[in-house]
């Protein structure tokens, strides 16, 4: 196994947490990233690592504490109803790696099976 | 004075152009040269657009002619981060999912620059999508430290901090998700400001993670840097984040604050930023600068934000979440890279939506989607991104508790100097260690500023002082940085920046 870095005083008292090679693949396979076994081998350590030292958020914060995603409480956010210009197709399609009539090109989309 | 127009600051660039002792078209001229001599040893920029700068100011120096002029800053150029939309510029992120990529719209900063007038230079180096604390994640190569080519700009928002201590240009829009405007801002001795959650518009930046990204100035003055923020600050109705609510008096409190008067003013300490890891330099600087600040009639408190421990643990959880849900956009379907298998020439959208993550994404940013689908799946949803969200809130509270007792807090910008480039590259959690005393305020959604607080006896490095104020009440930083800043300049006999080795072929 590759030593790991960075794990030295880093862990303080937080939980051991072991985030396997499998898992990382697996994970890899949600997000839709091919990783080479090099990627895996390199990766693995330290993500396990840093997954250490984050979990020591468990427990923090008691079920009566409310979360925050903004500094300010906002509501719900309306603007009027007026069409407002917008994207030409072509510049919309300005950036494609692929177009075909004006629409994007796409791999196709079934396996091989389907 | 001497005709280098690139050792001026904003402000004196502004006043000579008022006076006719010079021009747009001079000055940037003056700053894509100052590029073209030192851009080479520094990397700050990605991409120069030269003519388009010198039409812009070309087309500033016509409005002054016939009296139209846009705003205080008409005509003084700047350098926008490569995070930020910019039509007809590439705009990259220093990734290669995004090389050559033209975005067809500007984002909403970027328009509000063009829109008083503002030559726009180029856009500048940063890790890949805003993810590092040093500019060695950016997929083009790392941008050096002008103070020591060896060293880090700090990150992510490495190039603008490094492109405006090189005198490559007098002003930089920054992002700060985690710290990335103000410890690169600390490293190479210049100012950099987050504003207020909400108080610039994210629409057209590209989203690392969007409950805590927030853009905002960097230059080498205080004052620069609150009239950059009144120009790009402000409600957008494209941004549903966006404070709708005037901007308090920037520029004001930064002129008020030069007036070194600081009576009644109350300055918190922040007990927990500081101690073991923190570099001894810095904290000698920060102190002295405490010191200054109660000279100059500050009443200073000690405060306690017991919950800041747990913020950089809450943050590489949100963090890793959003930036993992956005960077999902990046399918190679619509726009940017798209990489087919080897060999597979049939291959399906989904195995060419691999193939191209992994050749587009460098590895930060591969570490940090995992752990962010890691964070969000099912089971440990609760467990990690719930109860960091709910950290947010004690640390709020904290900071709720912490601005009784005092109008702004201070802390060291960053624990250390710019470190050697390389060092921390291979170690995620050093690296991250950076972003220590920056965190809490992004978590908060409070305003900060980086001021130079002098060079650190170790290493004659720059160190940095950070003033953070309560939502909404930016002008403080302001102020009590202005304050700091000049007080500063007294003691040292002029800016900083002066004492910066001269760069070769400068």
């Amino acid at each position: 196994m590759p030593e790991i870095p960075g794990s030295s005083g880093a862990r303080g008292t937080s939980a051991r947490v072991e985030i396997t090679r499998d898992e990382v693949a697996h994970l890899a396979n949600l997000a839709r990233i091919d990783l080479s076994d090099e990627e895996l081998d390199h990766l693995a350590p330290q993500l396990s690592v840093i997954l250490e030292s984050v979990a020591s958020i468990s427990g923090v914060a008691g079920d009566d504490i409310p979360p925050t995603s903004h500094a300010l409480p906002l509501t719900n956010v309306f603007r009027e109803d007026v069409v407002t210009p917008g994207l030409t197709p072509e510049q919309a399609l300005a950036g494609a790696p692929e177009v075909e009539q004006q629409r994007f090109s796409v791999p196709r989309i079934l396996g091989e099976e389907a | 004075m001497s005709a280098d127009w690139t050792r001026r600051t904003a402000a004196e660039l502004a006043d000579a152009l008022a006076a006719g002792e010079t021009t747009s078209v001079e000055i940037t001229r003056a700053h894509l040269d100052r590029i073209s001599s030192v851009d080479g040893a520094v990397h700050a920029f990605l991409h120069v657009d030269a003519p388009g700068a010198i039409a812009q100011a070309e087309a500033s120096d016509a409005r002054r002619a016939a009296g139209t002029l846009l705003s205080s800053l008409d005509g003084v150029p700047i350098a926008v981060k490569d995070v930020l939309a910019t039509e007809g510029l590439p705009t990259t992120c220093g990734s290669r999912i995004l090389e050559g990529w033209i975005p067809p719209y500007d984002a909403t900063v970027v328009r509000k620059l063009r829109d008083a007038g503002l030559p726009i230079l180029g856009k500048t180096n940063m890790d890949e999508f805003a993810m590092g604390s040093s500019t060695e994640h950016s997929a083009y190569g790392p941008t050096h430290n002008p103070w020591d080519l060896d060293r880090i700009p700090g990150g992510s928002g490495g190039g603008s901090a490094a492109a405006v201590a090189a005198f490559e240009a007098p002003l930089a829009i920054g992002t700060d998700t985690g710290g990335s405007i103000r410890q690169p801002g600390a490293v190479t001795g210049t100012v950099g400001v987050k504003p207020t959650y909400g108080g610039v518009s994210r629409y057209g930046l590209v989203a690392l993670a969007n409950s805590l990204d927030q853009a905002g100035p960097v230059t080498r003055t205080v004052l620069d840097s609150a009239l950059l923020h009144e120009i790009i600050g402000g409600h957008d109705p494209k941004d549903s984040t966006s404070i709708d609510q005037p901007l308090p008096a920037l520029v004001e409190a930064a002129r008020l604050g030069a007036g070194g008067d600081l009576a009644g003013v109350r300055v918190g300490v922040i007990q927990e930023l500081a101690g073991d890891g923190w570099q001894p330099g810095v904290i000698t600087r920060f102190q002295e600068s405490v010191d200054l600040l109660i000279k100059a009639g500050a009443e200073v408190v000690e405060v306690s934000c017991p919950t800041f421990v747990h913020a950089l643990a809450a943050y590489y959880l949100i963090l890793p979440a959003e930036a993992s849900s956005n960077l999902a956009k990046f399918d190679a379907m619509r726009y940017g890279l798209r990489v087919w298998p080897e060999g597979r020439p049939d291959a399906s959208a989904e195995e060419v939506m691999r193939a191209t993550r992994d050749a587009g994404f460098g590895d930060e940013v591969k570490r940090r989607i995992i752990l962010g689908t890691y964070a969000l799946s099912s089971g440990y949803y609760d467990a990690y991104y719930g109860q960091a969200q709910k950290v947010r809130t004690l640390i709020a509270r904290d900071f709720d508790a912490a601005f009784e007792k005092a109008d702004v807090l201070v802390s060291p910008t960053a624990p250390t100097t710019a470190f050697k480039l390389g060092e921390k590259l291979d170690d995620p959690l050093a690296m991250y260690l950076n972003d220590l005393a920056t965190i809490p305020a992004n978590l908060a959604g409070v305003p900060g500023i980086s001021v130079p607080s002098g060079l650190a006896d170790e290493d004659g490095l720059p160190a940095g002082f950070q003033i953070l104020a309560p939502a909404l009440a930016d002008d403080r930083c302001y102020r009590v940085g202005a304050a700091l800043e000049a007080a500063l300049a007294d003691q040292w006999g002029g800016p900083l920046l002066d004492k910066a080795p001269a760069l070769e072929g400068a």
